[in-house]
């Protein structure tokens, strides 16, 4: 297994140890905002556990996915909607 | 995909782990069904390759020991019928079937809205630390860790440990609570000391909480009740845990004060569903271990073996009973929420919207309230301590799944 991924969350790439949370990768990137909520203000993660539904995004065309529970692979595409 | 065997295990945390150790010692076939990507639960988190402590390698040695069929990333979501369960996998549905079944579904944060809340970089205490164990680089981010319970500390030491500049560890419950809970709990002393050093130089404020997190578009700082305003990068705030019963629920077993109620053997109302670890009542990592093995040796049918595990866990019944003491919370916290405070965060419902309904019903219907994806799980817990209300019936499916997983059930 290769120590590193890289995947690509905004059309930012970013490097992420091997078995890491797409989670993790998107603030990485600096971003912090996973998506707008019913009212439009900017949310992130809460609880990292699959819990909450507040990291939802879109990965690899695929939109409600949640990014705490899903491991970064090499190649893969996130798109934030905040 | 289908699966058949004679013990099911939802939930691969420790309770689930020792129960799925015991089935599988007995010479029965065992699978354990887990959401997250690997085994461990949340205290076990990423550990598999490299343990934190000594209970933690004795264990994962011990899985590793035995047959035990792991199925990795499955959420459960229906109950079909008796003896049959699916999950919805990112391969499909999976359909497992068996004689027996233990729930050990675990527990979540509590989380009590307060202004600000809902700021990006606001996050659970284990929400955080679940994020920098998955890969999130925390060295140099100034943490404030608050809310109340043991987990607060465990997760300044872990944060701490990886770099973060931890500046204050803000604790509901009074100087007085924590005095007795010290004294009483002597034999995790040496638990206690390790994280003691651990967290050296890092206040640790009693008596203390959030009273708002300020930021436009994420987290600045906060201002705390007894501790002023600190400027910050992460607040990682939980107000200890609630038990995740809604599976249980699902099957008909019955609950009481939002705990799944178990018989001496951890066997549910529901005959041959057993459930253990903290769905049953927030007790910490040892009471999940011995009602998980008595869980997995009654499931197995050794109910004279689950019996000498008895004096154990009341050794540890206690411990919990001590720790829910100490970590109740207390009422000034009802009142941090401002009018428009989201309470909700899936529906964002406001707090002057809800507190002029009756009952969890009422709110669902006027206001939407816990009808989100998360289905209640993070306001349930606020309500709960609120207002006094608790969440009177699950459907299904128990969590939000792909409408092709239904179509499936449906055409079966």
């Amino acid at each position: 297994m290769p120590e590193t991924v890289s995947l690509v969350v905004n059309g930012i790439s970013v490097e992420m140890p091997a078995g890491s949370m797409v989670s993790a990768a998107i603030l990485k990137t600096g971003t912090y905002a996973f998506r707008r909520s019913a009212t439009g203000e900017p949310r992130g993660p809460l609880c990292g556990m699959g819990i909450c539904f507040e990291c939802r995004v879109v990965i690899d065309g695929e939109p409600h996915c949640r990014s705490c529970q899903t491991v970064c692979k090499d190649g893969m595409e996130v798109r934030t909607d905040g | 995909m289908g699966n058949v065997c004679d013990v099911v295990v939802v939930g691969a945390g420790p309770a689930g782990l020792a129960a799925a150790w015991r089935v599988a010692k007995s010479g029965l076939a065992v699978s354990v069904v887990d959401d997250n990507p690997t085994a461990g639960g949340q205290i076990w988190r990423g550990e598999q390759t490299k343990p934190s402590s000594e209970v933690a390698q004795e264990w994962l040695e011990r899985i590793r020991s035995v047959d035990i069929q792991m199925i990795n990333g499955a959420r459960v979501f229906q109950q079909p019928e008796v003896g049959v369960l699916l999950a919805e996998t990112p391969e499909g549905v999976c359909e497992l079937k068996f004689e027996s079944l233990v729930l050990a579904t675990g527990a979540r944060e509590r989380f009590l809205p307060f202004p600000g809340w809902t700021l990006p970089n606001v996050m659970g205490a284990g929400g955080l630390q679940a994020l920098v164990k998955t890969g999130l680089p925390i060295e140099g981010k100034r943490v404030v860790v608050a809310g109340s319970g043991p987990l607060l500390l465990a997760v300044a030491a872990y944060l701490r440990g990886r770099g973060a500049n931890v500046l204050l560890i803000a604790e509901q419950a009074s100087s007085m609570q924590l005095l007795r809970f010290g004294i009483g709990s002597f034999s995790k002393s040496s638990q206690a000391f390790a994280l003691k050093r651990q967290l050296m130089g890092v206040p640790y404020r009693s008596g203390c909480w959030v009273l708002e997190a300020h930021g436009t578009e994420k987290l600045e700082r906060v201002t705390l009740f007894r501790g002023g305003e600190v400027a910050c990068d992460y607040l990682a705030c939980g107000f200890h845990l609630v038990p995740n019963v809604e599976l249980a629920e699902l099957l008909g077993c019955a609950t009481e004060e939002g705990c799944v109620n178990v018989d001496e053997y951890q066997q549910t109302t529901v005959k041959k569903v057993y459930s253990a670890g903290e769905s049953t009542g927030i007790g910490g990592l040892e009471l999940s271990l011995v009602e998980g093995e008595i869980a997995g040796l009654a499931a197995a049918g050794k109910r004279e073996a689950a019996q000498k595990l008895f004096p154990i866990r009341q050794k540890h019944r206690k411990f919990a009973d001590l720790l829910n003491r100490t970590f109740a919370l207390r009422d000034e916290l009802k009142h941090l929420a401002a009018p428009e405070t989201i309470v909700c965060r899936c529906e964002d419902v406001t707090f002057e919207r809800l507190r002029v309904q009756q009952s969890w019903r009422a709110a669902k219907l006027q206001t939407r309230c816990g009808m989100g994806p998360c289905q209640g799980r993070v306001c349930g817990g606020a309500v709960e301590f609120l207002f006094g209300w608790r969440a009177e019936s699950v459907r299904p499916p128990v969590l939000p799944v792909r409408v092709e997983s239904l179509i499936l059930e449906e055409n079966k």
